[in-house]
């Protein structure tokens, strides 16, 4: 497989090095892998961290700036930051107000942020930590790793960093942060798998005329494969497995999610498929995005995320936002 | 078995040789990672292990338990992923176990990490036939009471038991049923941990 790189070994380095150069409104500790708003410490403003693997870019260090994050920690292509760099973020960007963690469930963030948090604390910043868990294609339950964290990251980071630049105290930040994670649920697909840098070949073998029904976002195969479906199907699929197990009274979010090599062209063409189901359904629709926002590297196929939310939920989702990855109202 | 003792120096060769077989290996824990997590198990082992081989080379411990906390500190702040966190804590908790002694026995080596995988189970909510490190590391940790040899083959064969698991912890369960027919990379890794300690044991 051809990819755009000097050597597997250096992908994540090479990105954050291209990210300093292009966005002086960030700094970005190349060598300690943490992307910080440059402002940060913003005076009297609860902070909010977050980070992953990397791979799922724009997400997380696109999204750090005014109204959304105070900074980003990559890690390793899919594999989850070290608890130091959480450590060395939480610090830069305290204003003594606290730090909110945005954390997605899979098992190696979770323990992370928790070492992180524990370590943190020690040295006097207060943190809370909002685990988000929105994928319906994982059964939720105790005996497993619980439902992943996909692209109702998103909606978290914004609407929560929104209340954040409004000045709202810590507890309040986490409760709404907890609220869009409660009111949250994705599913995707894949047309294609993935080709990490280090492997340098696809993480698993999808024939053509097949496609994988619930997949994650880190290459990982789906709960079940079917024969190749038509965009309206999909979406009949998708938005029905979703609504599952949300059942929205208020109107909803709609992010249609690119996995990082299907064309915008296909996007909004089964954004309009999305848009049908919903209407059908009897869903309204309050805002929608569609776009590549919370990537699986050069996967092909989509994912949709509804978030239902009430007036404050969407008046923080408008409050203007200026990250590399989402940028609006001002 | 009983008369074996083991002092600061041979934990640092059992780190030296577990870095050589993962190095050795990298290749197919990753491959064992594809079907059923994301293909970087190989590369973050080797990552985390050559670091840990730099640190103590660096500064070589006094003690055991010295040797098992630095190098368990070392993984948990290079490896990242949930392999960090747990080969982290195991060995640290292990240390933590040996206190100051300048040398332990076989036994205290046992008990030892005997409670570093109880850190381990309760770290990461898993039991033995989750599909996790747990199903080579408790099987291996009770041969050790016969010897190395013994614990090195019970913990292979606790990872290739695996295979017919259905994964309930770590990123192998959002497959479900599915994860069935795989051995589990973790287990595999626990399993070349022991096989280096029967190594440098000879």
């Amino acid at each position: 497989m051809k990819m755009l790189i000097n050597v597997a070994e250096t992908v994540v380095a090479d990105a954050l090095r291209g990210m300093a150069a292009a966005h002086p409104e960030l700094v970005v500790d190349v060598e300690n892998r943490v992307i910080v708003r440059r402002d940060a410490p913003v005076a009297d403003k609860v902070a909010l961290v977050s980070g992953g693997g990397s791979g799922h870019e724009p997400l997380h260090g696109g999204f750090v700036g005014p109204g959304m994050l105070d900074a980003a920690c990559p890690g390793e292509v899919f594999t989850s930051p070290v608890p130091d760099q959480m450590v060395r973020a939480a610090a830069a960007v305290d204003s003594g107000h606290g730090v909110l963690f945005v954390v997605k469930n899979y098992t190696g963030d979770v323990l992370n942020f928790q070492m992180a948090a524990e370590l943190a604390e020690d040295e006097g910043v207060q943190v809370a930590s909002v685990l988000v868990d929105d994928d319906v294609a994982v059964v939720d339950s105790t005996f497993t790793a619980g439902r992943r964290g996909t692209g109702a990251t998103l909606f978290v980071e914004k609407i929560a960093g929104a209340a954040a630049e409004e000045g709202m105290p810590l507890e309040r930040v986490e409760a709404l942060a907890r609220q869009v994670v409660a009111s949250s649920r994705s599913f995707g697909v894949a047309l294609s798998a993935c080709t990490t840098p280090a492997k340098g070949s696809p993480t698993f073998d999808l024939p053509a005329g097949e496609l994988e029904l619930g997949v994650g976002i880190h290459g990982e195969p789906g709960r079940e494969r079917r024969a190749m479906m038509t965009s309206r199907e999909i979406a009949d699929f998708a938005v029905d497995a979703v609504l599952a197990e949300l059942d929205p009274r208020l109107p909803v979010l709609v992010l249609v999610n690119g996995m990082g090599a299907t064309p915008l062209l296909e996007l909004y063409g089964f954004q309009a498929e999305v848009r049908r189901v919903l209407d059908e359904r009897g869903v309204a629709v309050a805002r929608t995005l569609v776009g590549n926002y919370v990537t699986s590297l050069d996967m092909a196929g989509c994912s949709v995320t509804l978030c239902q939310v009430d007036g404050e939920l969407l008046r923080l989702w408008d409050a203007p936002v200026q990250t590399a990855g989402l940028r609006w109202g001002r | 078995m009983s008369e074996t003792v083991l002092d600061a120096a041979f934990f640092v060769r059992w780190m030296t040789a577990a870095a050589a077989v993962i190095d050795r290996e990298a290749d197919r824990l990753t491959e064992l990672d594809s079907p059923i997590g994301d293909a970087d198990h190989g590369r973050n082992m080797q990552r985390g292990f050559a670091a840990v081989v730099t640190a103590l080379e660096a500064e070589p411990p006094a003690t055991p338990g010295a040797t098992l906390i630095a190098a368990g500190r070392k993984l948990i702040s290079s490896v990242g992923g949930a392999s960090g966190p747990l080969y982290g804590t195991l060995l640290r908790r292990a240390g933590k176990a040996f206190g100051e002694a300048p040398q332990v026995s076989a036994e205290e080596l046992r008990a030892g990490l005997a409670a570093g995988v109880d850190a381990v189970a309760q770290l990461g909510g898993s039991a033995p036939g989750d599909k996790t490190m747990l199903d080579a590391l408790v099987p291996g940790i009770e041969a050790l009471a016969t010897s190395f040899d013994a614990a090195a083959a019970a913990s292979e064969k606790g990872a290739l038991a695996t295979v017919p698991m259905l994964a309930r912890k770590g990123r192998a369960s959002y497959l479900g049923e599915r994860s069935i027919g795989h051995q589990d990379p973790g287990a595999t890794s626990s399993a070349l941990l022991f096989a280096a300690l029967a190594e440098v044991a000879k």
